[in-house]
């Protein structure tokens, strides 16, 4: 009787474990099942190679990903530019250089930040750094590229600063002392010994920093301005694929075309963080095998 | 050797200031915040119904709405978090099943809040036919959460020493009397805690309700879990674009903002003392 008590909770944990595969994979079945009908009238060449994103044109719709993408990966490019060096740098100061008491006032920083929701920082991309960078560069308004990398650089600190603190506190301590007693000082023994030793760990941190910009929505649909057309520099507005979703899906009719196509960049969309989330597991689990 | 102390002198410099610039966007954030919408925060701006095209009035509905659906998804989200963590802490083996779970996990932490919403409005609002409304949204919340409670609780279950499990087992009792006596009664607490830092994250997210269930404008509370609400992000996100006079309602749009750090923030808060707390108890 216990017995049967026993395998009966056994397997209802088992389930219970299996879900979140099966979420993940009802997520993956549900946006290519939605997708798919989009491409009963557009063309997938159209779609992946065309620039032009204009859905509710009276003459011909168009359907193309490309200047979203194009303004993912520079938004992308331009947080990681501002988000890799301030990280890292954060991240060595934490481990290496800060005292006891200065990292106790200082990791909660870094949480307090993790915490603050991405609509309030794009609220403060509008009123707070958009006019900064309009008269900065002299434009009408600051809703641009920029803007948007700026917010997502801060918004991707924390992942970068604590997952590569991590990665250096992981290096042993022997590598340490032992650079230290053959004469090198404490900056050179971070520069030349810490940083490449944990590089795997740090590469990784910044992979998931990475996902974590390419996904986020409500900052970068608040200050980029949004004009669906192909950026032709940073000071330019983009559109990236997180934003058109959030602006057309709440206005398209149900199982419409357009609607698919949404779903289509979506799927996109999840390919791509899939793919950048798999391949920094892969390199952090590398990594701890390294260091044990 | 003194351009070697230099160059430390400069290097370590460099890392100060990295962190101290950290420390400079968190201060600009909480300082422009409060300092801009201190002033409109009084007792009607938090118990009054939006008035005249929100463009007078309170945050009411806004803020019930905000907690509605961060119990819906707690609801939804802890029991199963702790489920899984239960299973993978104590009852799988190390196989393959147990790692692909694994992956499935730290990957779903990892999916855009957005495509989450797209995955609410096929499940929740159509497939299941509950429509745009709170639970839709709440279940949605609820999903994106999942992973972060499971994280957590799978920590909680690990630092319970094995000793705990041994000694129950060996008085005879079997795995899953074990867990429930022995375990489960001490880890809890810290359980508990990761859930409500998952759910302070959940009630500050906006994508995912865009299309689920949050409404532009109702100067009403929500009667059933199938009407449409006003959520705090959303209601900010609607203040600083889409309003047809956005200058005018800018005092509000801070006042919001205040409001909803506030409100996740106190949320941190309270799980930080529940910890506390429920420790102390413990040990008495």
């Amino acid at each position: 009787m216990i017995k049967l008590k026993e395998r009966i909770v056994r397997c209802l944990f088992f389930f219970n474990g299996i879900l979140v595969v099966i979420i993940l994979l009802g997520i993956f079945l549900l946006l290519i099942f939605n997708a798919i009908p989009a491409f009963k009238e557009i063309s997938l060449v159209q779609f992946l190679f065309s620039p032009n994103w204009n859905p509710t044109s009276y003459v011909t719709p168009s359907y193309g990903i490309v200047s979203m993408l194009v303004s993912t990966l520079m938004v992308t490019a331009g947080a990681l530019f501002i988000a890799i060096p301030l990280g890292i740098g954060t991240a060595a100061y934490l481990s290496d250089v800060a005292s006891h008491r200065v990292r106790e006032i200082a990791k909660p920083i870094v949480e307090i930040l993790a915490g603050i929701p991405s609509v309030v920082i794009g609220f403060l991309g509008i009123v707070l750094v958009g006019p900064m960078i309009a008269r900065v560069f002299h434009l009408y308004n600051g809703l641009n590229a920029i803007n948007g990398s700026v917010l997502l650089g801060i918004m991707a600190l924390p992942t970068i600063i604590s997952i590569s603190e991590d990665a250096l506190n992981s290096v042993p301590k022997s590598y340490q002392e032992a650079s230290l007693a053959l004469g090198a000082t404490r900056w050179q023994t971070i520069i030349r010994v810490k940083i490449p030793a944990a590089l795997s760990g740090i590469i990784a941190a910044c992979m998931l920093g990475m996902g974590r910009v390419i996904g986020e929505t409500m900052a970068i649909l608040m200050a980029t301005g949004c004009a669906p057309a192909m950026p032709k520099s940073f000071l330019d507005s983009v559109r990236t694929m997180t934003s058109t979703i959030a602006i057309e899906l709440g206005e398209v009719p149900y199982n419409t075309t357009h609607y698919y196509a949404l779903f289509a960049v979506g799927f996109v969309l999840f390919v791509i963080t899939f793919f950048v989330n798999i391949v920094s597991d892969i390199v952090l689990h590398k990594y701890e095998s390294q260091t044990r | 050797m003194k351009t070697n102390q230099l160059k430390e002198l400069i290097g370590f410099n460099i890392l100060r200031a990295c962190m101290g610039m950290v420390s400079l966007f968190l201060l600009v954030i909480l300082y422009d915040i409060a300092r801009k919408g201190i002033g409109v925060i009084n007792w009607e701006f938090l118990s009054a119904m939006p008035k005249t095209g929100m463009t007078e009035g309170g945050v009411l509905p806004a803020i019930v709405g905000t907690f509605i659906v961060a119990v819906i998804s707690a609801v939804l989200a802890i029991p199963l978090g702790m489920g899984c963590a239960v299973y993978l802490n104590e009852f799988a083996q190390n196989n393959k099943i147990t790692r692909i779970i694994r992956m499935s996990i730290r990957n779903l932490s990892g999916v855009p809040s957005i495509v989450y919403g797209l995955f609410g409005v096929v499940l929740f609002v159509q497939l299941m036919r509950f429509g745009t409304c709170v639970l839709s949204a709440g279940m949605t919340l609820g999903l994106m959460t999942l992973p972060w409670t499971i994280t957590a609780s799978e920590e909680a279950l690990k630092s319970i020493p094995d000793s705990y499990r041994d000694g129950s087992l060996a008085l005879g009792a079997t795995k899953w009397q074990a867990i429930r006596t022995n375990v489960l009664p001490y880890a809890v607490p810290g359980m508990l805690t990761g859930a409500i830092l998952g759910l302070a994250r959940a009630a500050g997210e906006t994508a995912p309700i865009l299309f689920t269930g949050a409404a532009f404008y109702l100067p009403f509370l929500p009667k059933s879990p199938f009407s449409q609400f006003m959520a705090l992000p959303y209601h900010l996100y609607i203040m600083s674009t889409q309003h047809h006079s956005i200058e005018k309602v800018r005092p509000i749009a801070y006042g919001t903002a205040l409001v909803l750090i506030v409100l996740v923030f106190g949320m941190n808060l309270g799980a930080i003392l529940l910890r506390y707390r429920l420790r102390k108890i413990k040990k008495e």
